[in-house]
């Protein structure tokens, strides 16, 4: 352990050593009375290791003999995971405060489940890898079951944690036996096993393994029944944070997992990586048209757009992997846009998720509706938003790489599921007269809500630079 | 002679029968805990089988990192578990349907 090993990691230390500190000094003093300053405190800390980590010199860096990478795609992925879980901690604050769930524990789990997704995707080694998932999933269960008091979350909670024990599982079946196969736990080392030709069937029968169970992560069809379930048990602000940074973190480690060991077998894993993504763009579409729960919606908009994510990894060539990145930075700016949104749907003060809910809220709040129309046109793919974009690049990586039918069935796939998104803006503009809901007055969430729809609008010029980053970043992960 | 074929044999059917606890079974979820544990330690067994067949260490250093965090894992299934109880009064897993999906 050296001196260069340590400074390559130090993000991960300031989080985790903070994340620690704030749990001993709420416990030894104020308690929930400081959850609020909490809040804003790691959401600074996580924008500040953000900028760190982005404006950090180019370059491949290992450390521990290889079981940390830190490369442009390791710093591609953490930037949106930290931006993203400071967001979603921001905007939920003031929803928190007013119900009363305001626990200090929750600043302090989502700190720690973000020190394992800046693992998972700087993994380089099977170990690291192990280490850091299960260090994000255990504070995702626990921040699932955060209402202690309320069925529903504790049922997510419960469904979460069995079926997340049970991915971990397959995972590590996978991954004893690409230990067993190829010798050494290390991603270098299996690239050479599983590169020259005749690969031992151990080591495919492991890779099966370990991908399904990063399926159930990134909630992959048919891996994907746990989704709706937990996000419509979790507290809403626990479902946006669902939503945005671990699938950045999952499809990171995906991917990592896929091009840094197994990058000499790409045809072995692209056929099963079309048919995931193929089976989750239709079923996201098609399952998604009978719900009447926004967020039970959302869990089936999100299975749907991993199944385009997944697509352009399917394409196995660095454009792919840039046109994944792509898609997943925008996927994520729309989901914190929405959530914020969600956030705010409330009657007399409580929590409303009924899609119809929403009849003539552009009357009330024509600016509001207006920013959640752009973000469901973006989320539905309708040109010119930016999420068309992000759909066009996955398609061309699909077709450059020979899935010309994948790319076909993702065409279809997302006219099927525009339907339920232009559904609700069918509801907030030519909805029945009906009850109504109450103003909004949060000031955060709105905050999030325009800057998100404004993204949507004024990306479509150049996408903010995220296109050279994502460029910078997959030439890091393929070579 | 007992090979590593044996162990790897073992290790398999222990880690199918985890597997067909959690969908089977529709008693108790104490059990889908019992089953995930299971799982966990055909893993290990694997682990600690191609480990001293290879004669490389890095397996059991693994085979301990996986035990602790079983033991967290099941500190934090069984925290759930507790206040699940408290809200719904049962444990039993057709009970745990208030969301159908």
């Amino acid at each position: 352990m050296t001196e260069a090993d340590l400074n390559t990691i130090l993000p991960e230390i300031v989080l985790s050593l903070y994340a620690i500190a704030a749990l001993l000094v709420a416990v030894y003093s104020g308690k929930d009375k400081l959850a609020g300053p909490l809040i804003w405190i790691t959401a600074a800390l996580m924008a500040v290791l953000a900028a760190w980590i982005g404006f950090a010199e180019p370059g491949t860096h290992l450390a521990f003999g290889g079981m940390f990478v830190d490369d442009g795609f390791a710093r591609f992925a953490k930037v949106v995971i930290l931006v993203s879980a400071a967001s979603v901690l921001l905007m939920s604050r003031d929803y928190m405060m007013r119900r009363g769930m305001l626990k200090f524990e929750y600043p302090v789990l989502v700190s720690l489940s973000a020190v394992g997704m800046m693992m998972m995707v700087s993994a380089g080694d099977l170990m690291a890898l192990y280490m850091g998932l299960e260090l994000q999933s255990l504070a995702l269960y626990v921040v699932a079951a955060m209402r202690r008091d309320s069925l529903r979350s504790t049922e997510a909670g419960l469904k979460y944690f069995v079926l997340g024990a049970l991915s971990s599982g397959l995972l590590l079946y996978g991954a004893s036996l690409v230990y067993g196969y190829a010798g050494t736990t290390l991603f270098s080392g299996i690239i050479d096993a599983a590169g020259e030709g005749q690969t031992p069937i151990g080591l495919l029968i492991g890779l099966v393994f370990v991908m399904s169970g990063l399926a159930f992560k990134i909630s992959a069809v048919p891996f994907h029944m746990w989704t709706p379930d937990v996000y419509e048990g979790s507290p809403t602000p626990v479902t946006a944070f669902f939503a945005t940074a671990p699938k950045m973190a999952a499809m990171g480690l995906f991917a990592r997992v896929l091009f840094d060991a197994f990058g000499g077998v790409t045809q072995d894993w692209s056929q099963v990586l079309a048919l995931l993504s193929l089976l989750s763009m239709f079923l996201g579409a098609i399952a998604g048209v009978g719900q009447t729960d926004i967020k039970r919606l959302m869990a089936y908009s999100s299975i749907a757009h991993m199944g385009y994510a997944l697509m352009g990894l399917a394409a196995g060539t660095a454009f792919g992997v840039q046109a994944m990145l792509v898609y997943m930075a925008i996927y994520v700016t729309m989901s914190v846009g929405t959530f914020a949104f969600i956030l705010t749907m409330e009657r007399d003060g409580e929590p409303v998720t009924d899609m119809r809910a929403l009849n003539q809220y552009a009357k009330a709040e024509p600016g509001r509706a207006l920013a959640m129309l752009v973000l469901l046109f973006s989320l539905a793919g309708v040109p010119p938003m930016v999420g068309f974009f992000g759909k066009l690049y996955v398609l061309r990586a699909a077709y450059e790489g020979g899935l010309a039918w994948l790319a076909i069935a993702g065409v279809i796939a997302s006219v099927i599921g525009a339907f339920y998104y232009l559904r609700i803006v069918y509801y907030m503009y030519f909805g029945e007269e009906g009850e109504t809901l109450d103003r909004g007055r949060t000031s955060m969430p709105w905050v999030f809500l325009m800057g998100s729809a404004a993204v949507m609008l004024l990306g479509i010029f150049n996408l903010f630079g995220v296109e050279g980053a994502a460029i910078t970043a997959a030439a890091a992960l393929v070579n | 002679m007992i090979g590593l074929e044996h162990y790897l044999t073992v290790a398999a059917v222990l880690f199918v029968i985890g597997i067909f606890g959690l969908f089977l079974n529709r008693k108790n979820v104490i059990i889908l805990l019992m089953s995930i544990e299971l799982m966990l330690l055909a893993v290990n067994i694997n682990m600690v089988a191609f480990s001293s067949f290879m004669g490389d260490l890095v397996g059991q250093v693994f085979t301990l990192f996986i035990l602790t965090v079983a033991a967290a894992e099941a500190a934090i299934g069984l925290a759930i578990l507790v206040v699940f109880f408290r809200n719904r009064g049962t444990i039993d897993v057709e009970d745990v349907n208030v969301m159908k999906g």
